[in-house]
């Protein structure tokens, strides 16, 4: 069976764009919140508990966001919709801020909003709260990134029959450095429509280096 | 009481990260979780951490947590009468 990547979104410091396509710059930011906070404002997806996220957390989610605007999840089984994602600091920049306050032992007071994200894959159960997501999920790690990795990965659940679509990607954060690539893939039956039959990428290792050095 | 009621307000907006959300916008007497501010329960946690940090109280039955974070005036009243013991 073949896969087609049926949307996509980047988001690097900056900017952002969905589907090849700029969806929001900014130029004059300092730090990682200072940009991404007025983005999810200009999103107006009305989600208080985005402030509450981690970093890494809120960039998933975000580039995620970007994606499901083209994406009617209502034709899918939320069971059957999987995420894949991947980087290469896991939850390191969290866990930093975990250890600050744990370091001084006559001021310990560690934060358990914060100690709750000292996990990657709670990006993944981010996203999937928001949309009521139940399929298969994994969060992976290596160097940098690796579309072979991801690649056979998410091949393996489509050929097992475990997942119907996949939400796949790289969404890596540490210290003010932020990148994410995020890719919707389904089966070609599945995908096309009128609307956007032009714009379908063939899931492949290729497309994926591709969409991931325009960034 | 009431200044300590605007205090609390400031504080549980910091620690929570209730970035839309004013001091104005928080009744003393609203319920804190459900349908008041619909926290959750880390934010319990931060609030049990907030007493502990901000003024050195310690809640020590977990039984308690319900009704001294019913709402600010609750854990107003609380931090009042256990900071003078």
């Amino acid at each position: 069976m073949n896969q087609v990547i049926s949307a996509y979104s980047g988001i690097k410091p900056g900017q952002a764009w969905v589907n090849g396509g700029i969806e929001y710059r900014d130029e004059n930011f300092i730090t990682f919140a200072e940009f991404i906070k007025p983005f999810f404002k200009r999103l107006n997806l009305g989600y208080p508990k985005f402030y509450k996220m981690d970093p890494l957390s809120k960039l998933g989610f975000i580039a995620s966001e970007l994606i499901f605007k083209h994406i009617d999840l209502d034709l899918y089984d939320k069971k059957r919709v999987g995420i894949v994602l991947a980087n290469s600091s896991s939850s390191l920049d969290s866990d930093l801020v975990h250890q600050e306050s744990i370091n001084n032992r006559s001021h310990y007071f560690p934060s358990p909003s914060v100690f709750v994200y000292t996990l990657p894959n709670i990006m993944i159960g981010e996203i999937c709260i928001r949309h009521q997501l139940k399929g298969e999920n994994a969060f992976l790690i290596s160097e940098k990134f690796e579309s072979s990795l991801l690649f056979n990965f998410v091949n393996e659940l489509f050929l097992n029959n475990r997942v119907d679509v996949c939400l796949t990607g790289w969404v890596d954060l540490l210290k003010e450095q932020f990148e994410a690539l995020m890719m919707f893939v389904e089966p070609t039956g599945l995908a096309i429509t009128e609307e956007n039959s032009g714009m379908l990428l063939p899931f492949s290792e290729e497309t994926m280096d591709d969409l991931y050095k325009k960034m | 009481m009431e200044e300590l009621i605007e205090k609390l307000k400031r504080e549980v907006i910091e620690q929570l990260n209730l970035e839309d959300i004013s001091p104005e916008d928080i009744e003393a007497d609203s319920p804190l979780f459900g349908e008041g501010l619909g926290l959750d329960s880390i934010d319990a946690l931060e609030l049990i951490v907030l007493l502990e940090k901000n003024y050195g109280l310690k809640i020590e039955d977990p039984k308690d947590g319900k009704k001294i974070f019913h709402s600010i005036r609750t854990m107003a009243e609380y931090i009042t009468e256990h900071k003078k013991a």
